[in-house]
């Protein structure tokens, strides 16, 4: 079974009618992943044993007997869960995740878990103790990260939406780079009980899909308060599909000079410059504004998130689950050996950049200084929206990179995700939506919006997809 | 040369609650190892804390009781370290913005009154449990990670042993009385650290202090803080410095023992937790809590010696414990004489408690039990010997006095209607007697009692006797 | 500033990492110049901007003390490497490391 050409929509229809059987379409699933994975090595886990749910209900889970993905950072019962580290190459869960739950709940079947940068460390899946996911539109190219595998799975047509988590860009870059939607909900929109945390707050799970309107029924399904999770907002979910199908008249657009500059590629400029005039020509009201303290937002996001990870990642130690060293002499060389040997390099510089960050001495003017220069760019945001509907831009500045050629380069691959970082830090929802084509790599359209108005994401990109129909393009690398 | 000696105090309490700070797992004591635990107290990855409100609540509570100011807007933050016991690997605690500040306790030693303040107090986790073991391993039981904790911080306000004493007595009473931690040092409950450092007399600033971890009393306290006191003044006079170092205190030797010499401040690396959202905390709230405060043992002792007129003696008994101060307090309110209700806690309650070895709490009686057996005896239902016949039978079956004395026929015979003509045909039938009365000997009426026991079978209420036989003889 | 490797050294050490000989220098440099990134920070006028440490819409709601029992100890049990009678079982700790 191939999903280049469905919907959840089409999927529903076809097992409500019964041209296919839940079991049969599990089946195929399957089958494809293993065929197609040998190219894009997309997935960790394949669980080949899953069973649709009981007593399906067609009309009223329109996920029901549904193949989802899951990211592998995403805790899932009886599971493997390796967050593609070595470190939790063996780990079973115990429990699910609340998202998990959710989607179980609504009778999807979740055949299995995706690749991705360690720990969600990293922008292009290279980093994962699994080996690097391929890019489907080249597979000479990374499908972007951290949840490379989950993009790469949706625009290969292996699934039909997967789950991701975007920690400053994690699901938008790789939605990008593979020419499909992918949304990062307002941070406190979605559960984070049993997402296994980098930067507490800054992690947010959300959906990765081929078309809009696929993204809008998933999130209708795992939004919403936990008493999991006291981060989480108890405001009414609205029903995400009602956004769709709408026009961009009057529509207050604003678009950051600091988004155009000439730090990003022409050609990736132009694209999106193409889009942002079509929304012109219907309607829509352009504004152009300054997001000021844009840039110091790397140097922020990498002080907080890794802050927050170097404490998140200490449990991480050997003795109650996990990887534990061979040879050791006592308890501080389990602690020493276990992380040394089961974090890989990326992981270690985070860890190692976070805990100086923390340290006596460090704290104000690292940690305490950046979360200050926090606050002036959610200020900077809060002035935007005061006047506008949607901030748009490009979501990377350069089209997806050949494998290998920046992992050597940590600043660089920091840089790449100035773009993206911004909305995690002011914890507004963003998302990426394809534009077109450069070079016959896919380039996407950011659109953030208001904290908890995913809506105008969704009317906005559902507008983009039914004008640009990128859709009907086929990924190049998965042509035999 | 004289020194002086500067002392503080951090005290933890365990918070009596029914489940942990952060998770739902049951706080329970001698469980099999692991068995109260779930996925959090673990620190599962993916796993968040979930706050329990009665932390709060009961941290209010002794925030109130020392007259702390309780911080609006209060905050978790992390503290980083690794152990076996602590499996996330930094503890949830209140480092920026803890619960209260500024609170203080008042002491009297040697007749002075004075007060010690309270820096701070905050609640956090507390860490599981390491039994080391003989074959080079040690293992770890993680029932007691994420029992709440309350951390009470002292200003260094203490100048000798006798007064850190003090403080922890009455601090302890304090807490005890809000009802807010058992205050079981033997039990862990209640848990000491102490930090003291001594200076020439004279000199302002402070010396280098010393610290000392897990005391197991109060008398431990007193008796390594002078020991400290003693063993610093000697490395002074003799030329020497002293460490920033932990000690600890040797029971046997009665000395402090160096564990080890600290180098510079730990690095905690604390930063705010992200997890958990901030919480405000509400005047509302605080008032609300405010009137369901216990009252204390302080104003407990005022109403029982200037309202019931007990001996301060008995009142000091009856406080020794919120239990027993509870029970008694319930007995008055359930109609019970408070003297005598003091002297059945403090003699027939207390002596049964001691010989059996048992809690208030695990007894049959209750105050209305006992409430009721006083009302017996005082309207002379019952003698006080056939009292302590039904003190046992209650305190050891719960069964109510009253229909115990009912059911097996003790009920003291005070019917005037019955015991009058009584006395009056005794009398009649033993004109000696009244000759002898007349003449001034009082043995007579012991004999005329007698007479009447006998006819009664031992149950006629001797007061009520007396009372006739004396208004009959005299009239005569 | 110049980060050293006696600074990456007490680093690794608080983070329970260790380095090679071969790999400190490297690793050094390379922390070097992200420090120095990030030290970009100090050029930014921050003075009376309060400090954002979460993005939350809401207060803590409370948990009610009710307690309940989730997993077996078993369950939790599975993943340990090293166990005896229920115990999680690690090499014995002398001291409590210089941490704490």
């Amino acid at each position: 079974m191939n999903y280049l050409n469905e919907t959840i929509d089409s999927l529903n229809k076809k097992l409500a009618s019964g041209e296919i059987s839940a079991e049969q379409l599990t089946e195929d699933t399957i089958a494809n992943i293993k065929e197609t994975d040998k190219k894009l090595n997309a997935w960790i886990t394949v669980d080949e044993d899953v069973k649709p749910a009981e007593n399906l209900d067609f009309a009223k889970n329109k996920l029901a007997g549904i193949p989802i993905a899951i990211k592998d950072n995403i805790i899932t019962d009886g599971v493997k869960t390796t967050a593609a580290s070595h470190i939790l190459d063996n780990f079973i869960p115990m429990y699910d995740a609340t998202v998990v739950s959710k989607l179980k709940a609504a009778q999807a079947t979740l055949v299995g878990k995706t690749n991705m940068d360690e720990f969600a460390m990293g922008s292009s899946t290279e980093h994962s103790y699994f080996g690097a996911t391929h890019n489907p539109w080249n597979l000479d190219k990374v499908p972007g990260g951290s949840s490379g595998g989950s993009a790469a799975a949706v625009a290969s047509g292996q699934i039909v939406a997967a789950l991701g988590s975007d920690t400053g860009g994690s699901i938008r870059q790789p939605a990008s780079f593979n020419g499909i939607f992918g949304i990062k909900p307002t941070y406190g929109r979605v559960s984070r009980w049993g997402l296994i945390a980098f930067g507490s707050s800054l992690d947010q799970i959300g959906v990765m899909t081929k078309r809009v309107k696929d993204s809008a029924e998933v999130m209708n399904v795992i939004s919403g308060a936990d008493d999991h999770d006291s981060t989480v907002s108890t405001r009414e979910v609205p029903d995400f599909t009602k956004f769709l199908g709408q026009d961009v008249k009057g529509l207050k657009v604003a678009v950051p000079e600091e988004y155009m500059s000439d730090a990003v590629d022409a050609e990736v400029r132009e694209v999106v410059q193409a889009q942002i005039d079509m929304l012109e020509a219907n309607g829509a009201i352009i504004n152009k504004v300054s997001l000021p303290h844009t840039k110091y937002v790397v140097p922020t996001y990498y002080i907080i998130a890794s802050s927050e990870a170097s404490s998140n990642l200490q449990r991480f130690d050997g003795i109650r689950y996990g990887y534990r060293a061979k040879d050791t002499k006592n308890l501080l060389d389990i602690y020493v050996k276990s992380r040394s040997e089961g974090f890989g390099e990326e992981v270690k510089r985070r860890i190692m950049l976070g805990s100086f960050a923390l340290s006596a001495g460090s704290y104000d003017k690292f940690f305490r200084q950046a979360a200050k220069v926090r606050t002036l760019i959610c200020n900077d945001f809060d002035k935007v929206f005061a006047e506008n509907d949607v901030i748009v831009g490009p979501v990377t500045t350069t089209t997806a990179f050949g494998i290998g050629t920046e992992i050597s380069d940590p600043i660089k691959m920091y840089n790449n995700d100035i773009l993206t970082i911004s909305a995690n830090l002011a914890g507004i929802p963003a998302a990426s939506v394809p534009a077109g084509l450069a070079n016959g790599m896919p380039v996407g359209f950011q659109i953030m919006a208001k904290r908890f108005d995913e809506g105008s994401i969704f009317r906005v990109a559902d507008f983009i997809e039914r004008e640009n129909k990128f859709y009907e393009k086929t990924p190049a690398g998965m042509e035999d | 040369m004289n020194f002086k000696s500067t002392i503080g105090l951090e005290v933890h309490f365990e918070l009596k609650t029914k489940s942990k700070i952060f998770s739902p797992s049951p706080v329970t004591y001698g469980a099999k190892p692991n068995t109260a635990t779930n996925v959090i107290d673990w620190g599962m990855p993916g796993v968040l804390p979930m706050v329990n409100k009665d932390v709060y609540r009961l941290g209010i509570m002794v925030a109130l009781a020392t007259h702390a100011h309780i911080l609006p807007t209060t905050h978790f933050d992390r503290k980083n370290y690794y152990y076996p016991d602590n499996p996330k690997a930094y503890q949830i605690t209140q480092f920026f913005q803890p619960l209260a500040r500024d609170g203080y306790v008042e002491i009297e030693v040697h007749g002075k009154k004075k007060r010690i303040g309270i820096h701070e107090m905050h609640i956090e986790e507390d860490a599981g449990k390491n039994t080391h073991g003989t074959n080079g391993y040690s293992y770890v039981d993680l029932n007691r990670q994420g029992v709440p904790l309350l951390e009470v911080v002292s200003e260094p306000d203490m100048e000798d042993p006798d007064e850190a004493y003090a403080y922890l007595e009455k601090l302890r009473k304090i807490v005890q009385f809000t009802g807010a931690s058992d205050v079981k040092m033997e039990e862990g409950s209640m848990r000491v650290d102490t930090n003291i450092s001594i200076r020439p007399a004279g000199q302002k600033e402070l010396g280098t202090k010393v610290e000392m971890k897990n005391l197991n009393s109060f008398e431990h306290v007193r008796l390594s803080l002078a020991y400290e006191e003693k063993r610093q003044q000697q490395v002074l006079l003799s030329g020497g410095q002293i460490q920033l170092s932990t000690r600890r205190f040797d029971e046997a030797s009665g000395k402090t023992v160096l564990e080890r010499v600290k180098e510079g401040a730990s690095d905690y690396r604390y930063f705010p937790e992200p997890d958990i959202a901030p919480d405000h905390i509400s005047q509302e709230w605080i008032d609300e809590i405010a009137k369901t405060l216990p009252k204390s043992a302080a104003e407990r002792y005022d109403d029982y010696v200037n309202k019931f007129g007990l001996k301060p003696y008995d009142a000091n008994v009856l406080l020794q414990t919120k239990e027993s101060s509870d029970f008694f307090d319930g007995a008055v309110a359930a109609g019970a004489d408070p003297q005598l209700a003091a002297n059945w806690m403090n003699t027939q309650v207390n002596g049964y408690l001691n010989d059996h070895r048992v809690a208030l709490a695990d007894v049959k009686l209750t105050p209305e039990h006992l409430a009721e057996m006083i009302k017996l005896i005082k309207d002379g239902t019952i003698s006080s010997k056939i009292a302590k016949k039904v003190f046992a039978e209650t305190i050891e079956n719960g069964t109510d006095p009253k229909k115990f004395v009912e059911e097996k026929g003790m009920v003291q015979l005070s019917d005037l209607s019955v015991l009058e003509p009584m006395v009056k045909e005794i009398v009649d039938n033993n004109p000696q007697s009244v000759e002898d009365f007349k003449n001034g000997k009082d043995r007579a009426i012991g004999f005329l009692v007698g007479q009447i026991m006998k006819q009664t079978r031992g149950k006629a209420n001797p007061v009520v006797v007396n009372k006739l036989l004396n208004q009959e003889l005299a009239s005569r | 500033m110049k980060i050293t490797e006696d600074t990456i050294r007490h680093v690794a050490e608080l983070s329970r990492l260790e380095f090679g000989d071969n790999e400190i220098g490297k690793f050094t440099a390379e922390m070097d110049s992200i420090i120095n990134m990030a030290n970009q920070l100090s050029t930014v006028d921050t003075e009376g901007v309060e400090e954002t440490v979460q993005v939350v819409d809401r207060d803590t709601v409370f948990r009610e003390d009710k307690a309940e029992h989730w997993q077996t100890k078993d369950e939790l049990m599975k993943n340990v490497p090293d166990q005896a009678n229920g115990f999680i079982k690690v090499p014995v700790i002398i001291e409590k490391d210089e941490n704490e």
